[in-house]
């Protein structure tokens, strides 16, 4: 268990972290959610012992990572953002450095290597020197390098990041099948990730948490949950014919086509049943109609736009408090 | 001390897996060279010694040395695997003692391959092999100083650049206050002053081993000196980590 409480992180002036308290369970799959500088990073580098905290305790299975650091490090892999590496080291030295200095030597250290170089899929790449790989191939070095000890933490700073969707792909699955009794920590701004790989979402933004739940709880509180998506073959009146209704509260026709709408329901009301009665009676032209469980990129953008507008509102009043008292 | 081998092990390999152990040694080599058999007139003075091989080493070192401590920790820093390092369960100081030693054996494997120069005097005369063997040791200690210097300036900073410059600055420092021009400028000054000056610098210390004279307090002097800075280089490491 991890157990995060009060942490705060200051560089100079400039606050990353903020009074952040969190608690996370084996079995767990965290996702960090947040802007770039919401400070995801900086709270993994504290986690992982690499910066130490202004204030506030990290606790990894009972070792305080301040007391006792080389306990906490050995029970965490931790994948760094841009997953560096020796660059002038090949492949397997450096997975060979790595697992000597987590402690193995002779055939257990070579069945680890083994089995870390077919997990990732770097058989290929093992006797290249690591500067000459690609980048998607770097990642997985550093992905390799930190499940060699299988260990019982996994922290890892954007994995996906510069990845095709292939291996995007492969690399959510490897994390999947890594989480069945482990903690991990997953940092990343794409979102369809966390749906994907994620059994619970913290938003971070200005060193907050904004928003903590399953990823199916985040996207219950966007705006679109509940509504119905709605895909029309021929053009059609589509506000006339539900202008009545009192229960749509606005009709939203999508990017990506012009005749697809996505009706938003007044909270607390259920749409589908009732359009889909309506269009059947009325032989609307429909091709296509489904209802919207709700998305986390709205729910995102809505939380850490706000927060930032707060701050902003909050900074104006702090300066200009007579001003307004005038006004 | 296992993890500070493993630590030494990857730092000395890459040397020699990059050109830089090759480049340093052919021009140390070189150079050495150079500073013995031309500016040193190492025939002409038509003695069995090699003391115009050894005077010049503290000057040799002066920007030779500095050149293989500035990647130290700069080059972690540059490239972001100090995070990968310091997440590892290693002790700061198995990584500080781990890389130090890597670097001062490789200076350590330049300097023996100048035993050429040994044979040479050898075949040509009959020097007195102990004053050379303690020379050698001197040479390597001072090395070793070079590097400890090295090791901190590096660990301040992630341009190996500006690593670079300030170890030969301070360096110079620690060379120059043993020099008969820096210490006539302190003529004015009471003898303590000007004697506590001269025990700081490296050639005070270094002068009087390759002349033969092996005191534990010369000996002493370098690794008191090696381990303050690296001392030094573990706490600018912690402090420049908390930011």
């Amino acid at each position: 268990m991890i157990e995060i409480s009060h942490l705060t992180k200051k560089f100079d002036s400039f606050t990353a972290v903020d009074d952040l308290s969190f608690t996370v369970k084996e079995g767990e799959v965290l996702g960090f959610l947040g802007p770039n500088g919401a400070g995801k990073s900086t709270t993994m580098k504290v986690i992982t012992g690499f910066l130490s905290p202004t204030s506030g305790q990290v606790t990894v299975d009972g070792h305080n990572i301040a007391e006792n650091p080389i306990a906490v490090k050995s029970l965490i892999g931790y994948l760094p953002e841009g997953a560096p590496s020796y660059p002038d080291m090949t492949t397997l030295d450096f997975l060979n450095f790595i697992a000597e200095i987590r402690g193995y030597s002779g055939e257990e250290k070579q069945r680890r290597i083994d089995k870390v170089i077919d997990d990732v899929e770097l058989r290929s790449v093992c006797h290249k020197t690591i500067d000459t790989l690609s980048k998607g191939f770097k990642r997985r070095v550093g992905l390799a390098q930190a499940i060699l000890h299988d260990p019982k933490v996994l922290i890892l700073d954007e994995p996906t990041d510069g990845l095709d969707p292939n291996q995007k792909h492969h690399v959510r699955n490897l994390i999947r099948n890594l989480a069945k009794d482990k903690i991990v920590i997953i940092s990343t701004h794409i979102l369809e990730e966390v749906s994907a790989v994620c059994s619970r979402a913290i938003i971070i933004a200005g060193g907050r948490i904004l928003a903590d739940g399953t990823p199916k709880e985040l996207e219950s509180r966007s705006n679109y949950h509940g509504a119905v998506s709605i895909t029309l073959s021929e053009d059609f009146d589509l506000r006339a014919a539900l202008a009545q209704d009192a229960d749509v509260r606005e009709i939203e026709q999508a990017d990506d086509s012009a005749r697809r709408y996505l009706l938003l329901p007044v909270p607390g009301k259920q749409l589908f049943a009732k359009v889909s009665e309506k269009s059947q009676n009325g032989h609307w032209p429909v091709t296509e109609f489904h209802l919207v469980e709700g998305l986390l990129e709205d729910y995102f953008r809505h939380v850490t736009q706000d927060s930032a507008l707060v701050s902003v509102e909050q900074h104006k009043a702090d300066t200009s408090s007579t001003t307004v008292q005038q006004g | 001390m296992n993890n500070m081998y493993f630590i030494f092990k990857r730092e000395l390999a890459s040397y020699f897996t990059t050109p830089l152990a090759y480049v340093f040694i052919v021009i140390f080599l070189v150079m050495s060279g150079i500073f013995t058999f031309d500016m040193g007139s190492f025939y002409e003075r038509g003695q069995a010694d090699l003391s115009p091989f050894f005077g010049f080493h503290p000057w040799l070192y002066l920007f030779m040395i500095p050149a293989i401590a500035m990647g130290l920790w700069a080059d972690e820093r540059k490239t972001g695997t100090i995070e990968l390092l310091m997440t590892l369960p290693v002790k700061l100081s198995d990584m500080v003692l781990g890389k130090f030693s890597a670097a001062w054996v490789l200076c350590g494997v330049a300097l023996c391959l100048t035993v050429p120069i040994w044979f040479t005097v050898n075949y040509l005369g009959d020097p007195d092999n102990g004053v050379i063997f303690a020379a050698y040791l001197g040479s390597w200690l001072m090395a070793g100083g070079f590097l400890a210097i090295g090791s901190c300036m590096s660990a301040m900073t992630r341009n190996s650049i500006i690593a670079f410059i300030l170890t030969v600055a301070i360096c110079f420092v620690f060379v120059a206050c043993g020099t008969e021009i820096v210490l006539n400028a302190f003529a004015w000054a009471p003898q303590f002053v000007v004697d506590a000056i001269a025990g700081l610098s490296f050639l005070t210390h270094y002068d009087s081993i390759s002349k033969g004279v092996l005191d534990v307090r010369d000996i002493l002097f370098f690794i008191v000196f090696i381990a303050s800075w690296l001392f030094a280089s573990a706490i600018v490491i912690e402090i420049k980590k908390a930011n």
